[in-house]
Order: C-alpha cells, then sequence, then structure tokens
C-alpha cells in the first residue's frame, strides 16, 4: 500500500490542531495509512517569500530528506503545497545534482482535497453539516495548484450541507503571509471586503482551505462581533465542523 | 543593477517610500473608494466578457510571451533593422540611455523647429521621463491631449491608471477643474453633465492642436519590418497629435518592439480586450516616416525618441520577463491591493503589479521597496496577463534583490534568520510551537487575543487572533492521538 506522509504545517500545528486530524481522518476514509514524521518543521515559504532564498533552499532539502521514504505527500494548505509543488523545483537548476531529490519530492506533494479527489479518486465522504455554508478559494491552491472543483465536489457530499456560492470567491482575503502585518491597513480593506461577501451569501459558516486566510477572516468577524464561524475545509469534510 | 555614479543610470522620481502613508489616505476618501469599487467590478467584469467571446485567447497569450521572448533575444537586431527602415522612410531615430538624455533630445528637436505649443497624446514613457516640466522650463506651453491625462494635468497629479489616467475622479470634480482651467479661453459657464464636460475639452483641445507646433505621442508597438509606429487610442487624439502639428516626435521605450506586422496583429487582438474586454480600440494607427510629396497632408518631419531608462539592464537579467509588458492595466484592474488604494498611493507612474516590477528597476530598489512588498501574492496579476509575466515571482525577486542588499527590515531579516534555524532544529521547533501556543491561551480572554506586542501588532490593529485551544498537533500526535 501506498504510504501518505502527512505535512500539518506551522499554522496547524500552532493554531489549528484539529485540522491535522482532520486531514488523518479522511485519508483513512480514503483508504490510506498516513504518517506525520516527527521531525518536520517548516517548508520555508516566510522564507521564500521574504527574498531569503539560501534559507529557503535548506529547508527546502530538509523537508525533501524527510518526507523522502514517502510515496505521496499531501498538505492541508494550498500556500504549503504550492510552495513545495510549485516553487521548490525553481530553487534549484536543472543540472543540480541537490535539486533531483526536491523535485521528487514536489512532484509527490499534494493539497488535501486535490489529493482526496485527483489521486484517490475519492468522490464522497462521510459526514454531516447542518446548514448553509459558503466557500472561499485561497489565492495559492487556487491559482498555483488548481484547486477549485475538488473541494466543491466534496462538500457537497456531506450531510445537511448547503454549499452557497460566494461572489468574487476568487479575489484574495488580504492574508498574504507578513503583509498583514506589514500593511494592516491595505490588508484590514481587503478582508472587509470579503466579510461583507459573505455576509451577503447569509450561510452560517465559511470554508477555506488554507489556515492562514482562516485566521485571517475569523479573526476579523470576531473584531467584528460577527457569529459567522470559519472552518478549514477538512474539518468540514471529516465531520468535525459544527 | 546599475554601478553607483553611472551617469546614464536610469532616473525616475517616486514617492514609493510613502505607500503606507498614501494607502492610508486612499482608504480614508469616501468619493475614491466609492470610484474604486465600481471600477473593480466593471473592468474585471468587461475583461471576462470580451475574452470570453475568443475561444483562442489562451493560444493567442502562449504566442504574444514567444513573439516578446524571441524579440528580447534579439532585441539589438529588430532595433537596428526598425532605425534602418525610420531612415529609408524619411524619419530620424533619437536613442536616449535615460531620462535625462530623452528629456534633453526632445527639448533640442523643439528648440530646433522653435516650438512654443505642444499638443501631446497619452504616453507613460513620457510621464516616466517628467517631460512637462522639462519642456516647460524651456518656455514651451504643453497640452496633454488624452481626456484623462488632460484633466490631471490641469490638476497638477500623476496618472492613477496607465491605462485611465484619471479613473479616480468624480464628474463633479472634474467640472470643478475644468470651470476654473478654462476661464482663460473664455468659457465662464460652469458645465456639470459628462457629455458637456467632454464638448468642453473637445473645444478647447481643438484650438490647442491647432496651435501646435510639436506633436509628441507614445507608441504602444514600434514594427521592426516597416519602421512603423502603432498607437492605439480610443479618442482619436493620439491621431491629431500625429497629423496636424508640422513635427511628430514619438517617445517610447526599447522593448515595445514586434518584428512583423503580422505579429503586430496578435497584439492588436490582445491589447484591447484585456484592457477593457473590447474586441478593437476605436482608433489603431500606424505612422511610417514623415509627409511625402504625394501626400497631402502630415507632419514634415518624423522623429523617434527611443528609451532605455533602466530596459536593457532587465535584459538578461532574472526581471527580463518584465520586458514583455504591453500596458494593457490588466494585472491592476484584477489587483486587490489596487483596487483598494488606487494608482497614486504607489507613488508612481507606474502603479499596481506590473509598477511594483517596474518601478525598482527605474527609480531603484531603496526608493521602490514597499511595492514588490506591498502583495499577497494572490497571483490573480500573472493569472490575467496577455504575455503571461510571472509578476509574483518577479516581485519576489526584488525581495530576494532586497533581502541580498540587506535593505530588508532589520526585525524582519532577524526574525527570517531565526525561524530558519529553529525549523532546522526540531526539538526546539516543537518546544517553540507548544510554547508559542501556551503564551497566546495566557493572553487571551474567552478564547481570543486582542492585542499583541511589536511587529505582531499589525494583526491586531485589524483583527482579533483566536488562541489555539489544546496542546500543538505534534504534541498531541506524540501522546498517541490519531483522529
Amino acid at each position: 500500500m501506498a504510504k501518505v506522509g502527512l505535512f500539518v504545517t506551522c499554522i496547524v500545528n500552532t493554531m489549528r490542531p484539529e485540522i491535522g486530524f482532520a486531514s488523518l481522518k479522511l485519508l483513512e476514509q480514503a483508504g490510506f495509512e498516513a504518517e506525520v514524521p516527527r521531525d518536520q518543521t517548516c517548508c520555508g515559504q516566510p522564507n521564500m517569500n521574504g527574498g531569503d532564498k539560501a534559507g529557503a533552499k535548506d529547508l527546502a532539502l530538509r523537508l525533501a530528506k524527510l518526507y523522502a521514504p514517502y510515496d505521496y505527500v499531501v498538505v492541508p494548505s494550498g500556500s504549503c503545497a504550492g510552495t513545495i509543488r510549485t516553487h521548490y523545483p525553481d530553487f534549484f537548476d536543472e543540472s543540480d545534482a541537490e535539486g533531483e531529490r526536491v523535485r521528487a519530492l514536489a512532484a509527490k506533494t499534494w493539497e488535501l482535497t486535490s489529493f482526496l479527489t485527483d489521486v484517490a479518486g475519492m468522490k464522497e465522504v462521510e459526514a454531516r453539516f447542518d446548514g448553509a455554508l459558503a466557500y472561499h478559494d485561497s489565492c495559492a491552491g487556487l491559482r498555483e495548484l488548481k484547486v477549485k472543483q475538488q473541494p466543491r465536489t466534496l462538500l457537497k457530499s456531506v450531510e445537511g450541507l448547503e454549499l452557497k456560492d460566494l461572489p468574487d470567491a476568487e479575489v484574495c482575503c488580504g492574508f498574504g503571509g507578513l503583509f498583514c502585518v506589514k500593511y494592516p491597513d491595505v490588508s484590514g480593506e481587503m478582508v472587509r471586503k470579503k466579510l461583507a461577501d459573505i455576509e451577503g451569501t447569509e450561510a452560517r459558516a465559511v470554508a477555506m482551505g488554507d489556515a492562514g486566510c482562516m485566521l485571517n477572516i475569523e479573526g476579523a468577524l470576531a473584531r467584528k462581533g460577527s457569529d459567522i464561524k470559519v472552518w478549514h475545509v477538512a474539518e468540514v469534510l471529516a465531520g468535525l465542523a459544527k | 543593477m546599475t554601478p553607483p555614479n553611472d551617469q546614464h543610470a536610469p532616473e525616475m522620481h517616486v514617492t514609493s517610500e510613502r505607500f503606507s502613508e498614501n494607502a492610508r489616505h486612499a482608504l480614508d476618501d469616501k468619493v475614491l473608494q466609492g470610484g474604486l469599487f465600481i471600477f473593480a467590478k466593471g473592468f474585471t467584469a468587461l475583461r471576462e466578457i470580451g475574452i470570453s467571446q475568443v475561444p483562442e485567447f489562451g493560444d493567442m497569450r502562449d504566442r504574444a510571451r514567444d513573439v516578446k521572448n524571441h524579440v528580447l533575444e534579439n532585441l539589438g537586431d529588430y532595433l537596428k533593422q526598425f532605425e534602418e527602415r525610420v531612415i529609408a522612410n524619411g524619419g530620424r531615430v533619437h536613442w536616449a540611455r535615460n531620462a535625462s538624455e530623452a528629456n534633453e533630445i526632445i527639448g533640442r528637436l523643439c528648440a530646433e523647429v522653435n516650438a512654443k505649443t505642444v499638443v501631446k497624446s497619452k504616453s507613460m514613457v513620457t510621464e516616466e521621463l517628467e517631460l512637462n516640466p522639462h519642456l516647460e522650463k524651456q518656455g514651451i506651453e504643453v497640452f496633454e491631449s488624452d481626456l484623462g491625462e488632460y484633466i490631471i494635468q490641469l490638476r497638477k497629479e500623476k496618472p492613477f491608471h496607465i491605462v485611465g489616467p484619471a479613473l479616480h475622479l468624480t464628474k463633479e470634480q472634474v467640472s470643478d477643474t475644468f470651470y476654473e482651467a478654462h476661464q482663460r479661453y473664455g468659457r465662464t459657464e460652469k458645465v456639470t453633465e459628462k457629455e458637456a464636460l467632454v464638448r468642453e475639452a473637445r473645444i478647447v483641445l481643438r484650438e490647442r492642436f491647432k496651435q501646435a507646433d510639436v506633436g509628441i505621442t507614445g507608441a504602444n508597438f514600434l514594427v521592426a519590418e516597416t519602421g512603423s509606429i502603432a498607437l492605439v487610442t480610443n479618442e482619436g487624439n493620439a491621431d491629431l497629435s500625429a497629423t496636424l502639428p508640422k513635427h511628430h516626435i514619438a517617445v517610447t521605450g526599447i522593448e515595445k518592439i514586434v518584428p512583423t506586422l503580422e505579429d503586430l496583429g496578435l497584439f492588436l487582438r490582445l491589447l484591447p480586450r484585456s484592457a477593457l474586454g473590447l474586441d478593437t480600440a476605436n482608433y489603431l494607427s500606424l505612422y511610417t516616416g514623415p509627409k511625402r510629396d504625394s501626400d497631402p497632408d502630415g507632419p514634415e518631419t518624423f522623429d523617434i525618441v527611443l528609451v532605455d531608462n533602466g530596459r536593457s539592464d532587465m535584459l538578461g537579467s532574472e526581471f527580463q520577463d518584465m520586458l514583455r509588458c504591453i500596458r494593457c492595466g490588466a494585472c491592476l484592474n484584477g489587483c486587490p491591493v489596487f483596487t483598494s488604494v488606487g494608482g497614486q498611493a504607489y507613488g508612481s507612474v507606474y502603479s499596481g503589479p506590473m509598477g511594483a516590477v517596474w518601478t525598482p528597476a527605474l527609480a531603484g530598489i531603496t526608493h521602490a521597496a514597499n511595492l514588490p512588498n506591498a502583495s499577497t501574492f494572490c497571483g490573480k496579476c500573472e493569472e490575467v496577463c496577455p504575455v503571461r509575466i510571472p509578476l509574483p515571482n518577479l516581485m519576489r525577486h526584488w525581495r530576494e534583490r532586497e533581502f541580498e542588499k540587506h535593505y530588508t527590515p532589520t526585525g524582519q531579516r532577524w526574525g527570517m534568520g531565526a525561524w530558519r534555524w529553529i525549523a532546522g532544529k526540531p526539538a526546539l521547533y516543537r518546544l517553540a510551537s507548544s510554547m508559542g501556543g501556551r503564551v497566546l491561551r495566557a493572553m487571551a480572554r474567552k478564547g481570543w487575543v486582542k492585542k499583541l506586542p511589536g511587529f505582531a501588532g499589525g494583526w491586531t490593529e485589524m483583527r482579533d487572533l483566536k488562541a489555539p485551544e489544546g496542546g500543538s498537533f505534534l504534541e498531541q500526535y506524540e501522546k498517541g492521538r490519531r483522529s
């Protein structure tokens, strides 16, 4: 049986562990036994986007070594999966032997919902969610990995769930990693627009595929005193969302 | 990129250091925000409808990218061919290494014909050069003739957008501006309706066209095989600028070249669709040399000023892809940052994603570091770019240059170094993430952190932070939890 290594990502590890456990549950439902290598740390995305190429390269090599024993690497985040799959190969020249392992890692790395549907062939999940839910397309998953229909296909199979169309679902929420602390006013305006669109759907909750966007959107909703809930798509699909 | 003290170094004045301050100002401007909202929705929809009618749009983008790449790999040859054709057609080509040289050349050409009045059509390159103040210092009166450019010239503003320079203004603002500016032409009645405002601008500008000694235009494309310049406009003012005055000067960047007329056809299909969702612009004109003996009219002289100003430094660098840009503005229209703060906040005539890559190349990364940093890398710009410029990657390359040169803010630099160090030590990483969670729980009230210290305070300026419940994932996993 194919071996899956789950890369939980920093935000999930520290801020939202439930997403990691939801991912394990879904991988099991899909027929895979997944492991979490305990020595996993960061994929290097903050360094890559902060201009520290050497730092990002170090962490890429580290991750490639750690996940070498697995057939697949699954990540419950479009932006971390995108960093590995789309950007890692650019860190090394074609001729660079050191890059071989990293290119192999990139080729076997999948965003969670894309893995479940495109690789594992899953069409439905065993889960229940009562009420209307809007889905926001997190940018990196959408544009770097073409994650669009995969989460929607699975969400539609959740019993009791009414999937709402979110206007401008593909427009950025304003998180952007360090962007949101470096340019809080601009980021604040972007998330304000996102909240207005979410509220307009009258859904009682919104789901997405990246924990960074979640922290941003739920934090802005809380500041506003809204009771709209924010879930990671894995939590909804695993039946952990209330 | 450019050695210091190089007298031919690229030049462009920017106020991009003040991006955050400008952005705050723009966000507080209710009138501007109202306009931006309509702009963001409208332009995106127009483009989507426009390209949905062309099933081969994706292939066209690939071909355009390939044509431009081919030109950039052979730029010297094509520029030489273009120059030869222009001369054969009776025109002249002038080469400007930077803004000072370009302004000096254009100033000299105007002085040679004793020009008192110059009429211009919209040209971002002349905005980049700050040509107008240069000519005005020479005692020449300069009139912009594109309606948007004319309005911002009267208001002494920088363009809001590379395609729509005055899109941020309301008709009331334009009415006030015209009322004040047009008194000198004896127009003392205040007009307020849109059509009347356009009519008034037309009447005033028509006289300037007649009076002008020199017409200055940009060029959307340069055709190497014929030595022609191509102008794409919706108002027809570029054609008046190019044909009514006795002297025509076209000013543009060296990267605007396409090999053949057939290639031009491809770009003429891409540009208006990407800009405004239109299948064609109202006016597509080719100018090839001055008036011939057999022509009933046209300019007596035809001069082309080809501007480098940092472009050849980008060639062969990690920024080369940027030179494919055809200035359609699609990346601005789609950008969630641009549509939140508008063009002026960028403090550069080139704003939005294309400006975030172009500006540091011309003004230096020290002055323009905010622009490639003020992006979430959402990727919308790359998604809509008609010549497939990987804009987020290019912005990332500027952040790398900034980091290499130690311009990255010290706190951030230190933070990234510390992060890389911790991430290389898994036991320490696990400890730090568990501790981090505990600290946040201690800081939280009813599960939410309302205020974070230092750099992280940017987060809580706008939103709360939900503290994590329970231990970190790795902590719980180690204790045997599996689902």
